[in-house]
């Protein structure tokens, strides 16, 4: 039982995410993420969905899925050679001027950006693997993280290999 | 310049159809009104759950895309049985349901619900409609996706203002349907065909589990050509039966949990399992790990989410059925001639044949024997489910597909007389009998409005114990007798027959079985046979749940 990442491209239109989502609940998978938009075809679009399973399991959800007539084509990112990213803003609360300071640091490091600043809260944005969103949330949960959003993975295999129509 | 009602109509006269079942309701007056006077055969059933049905069993029967229709909201809703009922069973029909109008969805107006949402997981797909113009092109993708690869219902949801809307510019016929989402695949891939015949070739014990993807991919003749040149003998699951002749001396019948003693015998001994068109389903399996332990096993199907589902196999085969068995049969030499393994199984079928206790009383077995021998191959027999339909699997000789109509991997009760309903104008030629129990009839006793109105010629057999069998069988063998809820007051079904005009008779013993049946099929238009059969009479035999197939209880009880 690992982490799949599974990159499907879909039709784009009404209804298709919730044919691809309710396949996953009703035949019994987790969704640890997902994350959707629209891609280089105007009609289509590609739906990141990382979901944990043994390799059977995997294999059939995707057969599954391959069966959806919206759906164009289906690929296991997992064991290729990919770049994986997500999004992340984290509200913080930085309410005197030595956590300010500090906050600001790790955001450097981390190479994260100041999105937003109030006078008792900062807005970081940062963009990375899922591991680094996780370290920095924890680096910050000290200072008092008042609200979190996170995008899901969204992935891409590496070089000109691609996920194309064509099942 | 046409409305959406029309266009509706005109397609599914393109695409061949001739009858549609259906009951009207407010926001499809618009398509009622357009049917009034189009050639379309329109029956008007008593509840829209028939309706999805008698599609489902012309579909079954035909071969061919079964069409029911619906108002929006209750009526959407009471086909779901129906679509289900289908797509667990792969059969093609297309389902056409009223919507409110475009500006008022979402918004819980009467008569309101999201059919699109609530069918999503049983059909192969659907559609809600919203514009005029769209129609031409869906209705030809909606019969084009149930009809072809793994077939399935589709459902396709039209808005009022879509069926009054007006097209100017009639959209013309795409001569071929192109969905990038949808390419099923047809041909076996040859090296797997290959290595399915050197397995074949191999083998010393083999054995053929055939399903009812032959009876879908017309594969019938090939299935007994194989059997025939290898000499090998054949299983059937419950939705094979009829795709491989009942009286071959190669047929093992059915097996599985009600399956014969020497089928569940040859599955657990054979050393290679020639799956054809199956799936593997619970019921056929029992407990999967003791399933076929020694046999290698060639899974044939068109659906590749089935291979590897349930069971890991050694050569999966993706694609049409007859394709595959008769690019088989080309590539077949002559094999050996599994002389030891045939008489095995011989004495196993001497030694356990399915029997029940001869004892002059009125036994469902004996009725459905007798049915058989009067019928000789002719028929369509449609069934409810529970005992009523197990009995007729095991008596019941089914030479040819497409004569055995039941709903097999839903268990819909109330499904046998709906669906004979179909299977009439689809084989108007054939004589129908639904095998039904008291419990199933009552679930869509509505019908006999139906069958007595269109005078359909249907003969409702009712195997009559006042229990819900099935389940009281259940209750005796694994609930220590605890009959809970289900014991069902006698009700006297000839009269409720003659309420609607239909003529019937009571049988309450074994010597008026056979008049009794000759009576229904020699009589015109519809007829109830009422058989108060043994109250107690059990399934034999059973493989308990959970537990191997070789683990029957009940077969040797004479």
């Amino acid at each position: 039982m690992k982490p799949h990442t599974l990159s499907i491209l879909v039709e784009n239109r009404a209804g298709v995410l919730s044919r691809v989502t309710g396949l996953f609940s009703r035949r019994g998978f987790n969704i640890e993420s997902l994350a959707v938009g629209t891609c280089e075809e105007p009609e289509m679009s590609r739906i990141t969905i990382v979901c944990i399973g043994d390799d059977a399991q995997i294999e059939q959800v995707m057969k599954q899925l391959n069966k959806l007539i919206d759906v164009i084509k289906v690929s296991d990112l997992t064991d290729n050679e990919r770049v994986e990213r997500e999004l992340a803003m984290i509200k913080v609360t930085a309410d005197s001027g030595g956590s300010r300071s500090e906050i600001m640091q790790i955001a450097q490091i981390f190479r994260a950006q100041v999105v937003d600043m109030g006078t008792k809260t900062l807005v970081l944005q940062i963009a990375g693997n899922t591991k680094k969103i996780d370290a920095l949330e924890t680096l910050l949960r000290q200072y008092g993280v008042k609200e979190l959003v996170r995008t899901g993975k969204i992935g891409m295999l590496r070089g000109s290999k691609t996920v194309k129509s064509g099942k | 310049m046409k409305t959406g009602a029309k266009l509706l109509i005109e397609g599914l006269q393109r695409e061949g159809v001739e009858t549609i079942f259906g009951y009207p309701g407010g926001v499809v007056l618009p398509i009622y009104d357009d049917l009034y006077d189009s050639p379309l055969r329109h029956i008007l059933v008593r509840h829209e759950q028939a309706a999805a049905h008698a599609a489902d069993g012309y579909a079954r029967a035909s071969g061919r895309v079964g069409v029911c229709l619906a108002t929006s909201g209750p009526g959407a809703c009471n086909l779901v049985t129906g679509i289900a009922t289908a797509y667990m069973d792969s059969i093609p029909i297309v389902a056409i349901t009223g919507q409110v109008p475009t500006s008022l969805l979402g918004n819980d107006a009467f008569q309101e619900s999201d059919i699109t949402g609530i069918t999503m997981p049983v059909t192969k797909h659907n559609y809600l409609v919203k514009k005029a113009v769209d129609l031409p092109r869906i209705i030809q993708e909606a019969f084009y996706i149930a009809g072809t690869g793994r077939p399935g219902p589709v459902l396709i949801d039209i808005p009022k203002d879509v069926s009054t809307g007006t097209v100017e510019i009639e959209p013309a016929r795409m001569e071929t349907v192109l969905l990038r989402g949808y390419q099923p695949t047809y041909k076996g891939h040859q090296r797997q065909i290959d290595r399915a015949i050197e397995l074949i070739m191999l083998a010393e014990r083999p054995l053929i589990y055939a399903g009812g993807g032959v009876v879908l991919s017309n594969a019938s003749g090939e299935l007994v050509r194989l059997a025939e040149q290898l000499v090998v003998p054949v299983t059937t699951t419950l939705m094979g039966l009829g795709a491989f002749p009942g009286d071959h001396p190669l047929n093992l019948g059915m097996l599985g949990m009600h399956g014969t003693e020497y089928a569940n015998f040859a599955v657990t001994e054979c050393d290679l399992l020639i799956a054809i068109g199956v799936r593997f389903d619970d019921r056929v399996t029992g407990k999967l790990d003791t399933f076929a332990p020694h046999a290698k096993i060639i899974h044939i199907d068109i659906d590749p989410a089935e291979i590897g589902k349930n069971k890991q196999v050694d050569v999966p085969i993706v694609g049409d059925v007859q394709n595959i068995l008769g690019e088989i049969l080309h590539k077949l030499q002559k094999t050996g001639y599994y002389q030891n393994w045939l008489e095995k199984i011989k004495g196993w079928k001497k030694k356990h044949p399915l029997r029940y206790k001869d004892d002059g009383k009125l036994r469902p077995q004996y009725i459905i024997q007798q049915l058989s021998s009067l019928l000789e191959g002719e028929g369509i027999i449609v069934s409810e489910v529970g005992q009523n339909q197990m009995w007729t699997a095991q008596y019941f000789c089914f030479r040819k597909p497409r004569t055995w109509i039941t709903s097999g991997g839903l268990g819909t009760m109330g499904y046998g007389l709906p669906a004979s309903m179909g299977v009439h104008y689809a084989r108007p030629d054939q004589p129908v009998f639904d095998i039904a129990g008291d419990g199933s009839i009552q679930m869509n006793i509505q019908e006999f409005g139906t069958i007595a109105q269109y005078q359909i010629p249907v003969k409702v057999a009712i195997l009559n114990n006042q229990y819900l069998g099935m389940v009281r069988q259940w209750q005796e063998l694994f609930y220590d007798r605890r009959y809970s809820f289900t014991e069902l007051p006698p009700v006297d079904f000839v009269k409720i027959a003659g309420a609607y005009g239909i003529d019937g008779i009571k049988v309450e013993s074994r010597d008026q079985v056979s008049s009794a049946l000759k009576t229904a099929l020699n009589t015109p238009g519809p007829f109830v046979l009422d058989f108060r059969i043994e109250r107690e009479e059990n399934v034999y035999p059973i493989v308990p749940p959970g537990a191997a197939n070789n683990e029957m209880i009940g077969g040797n009880s004479s």
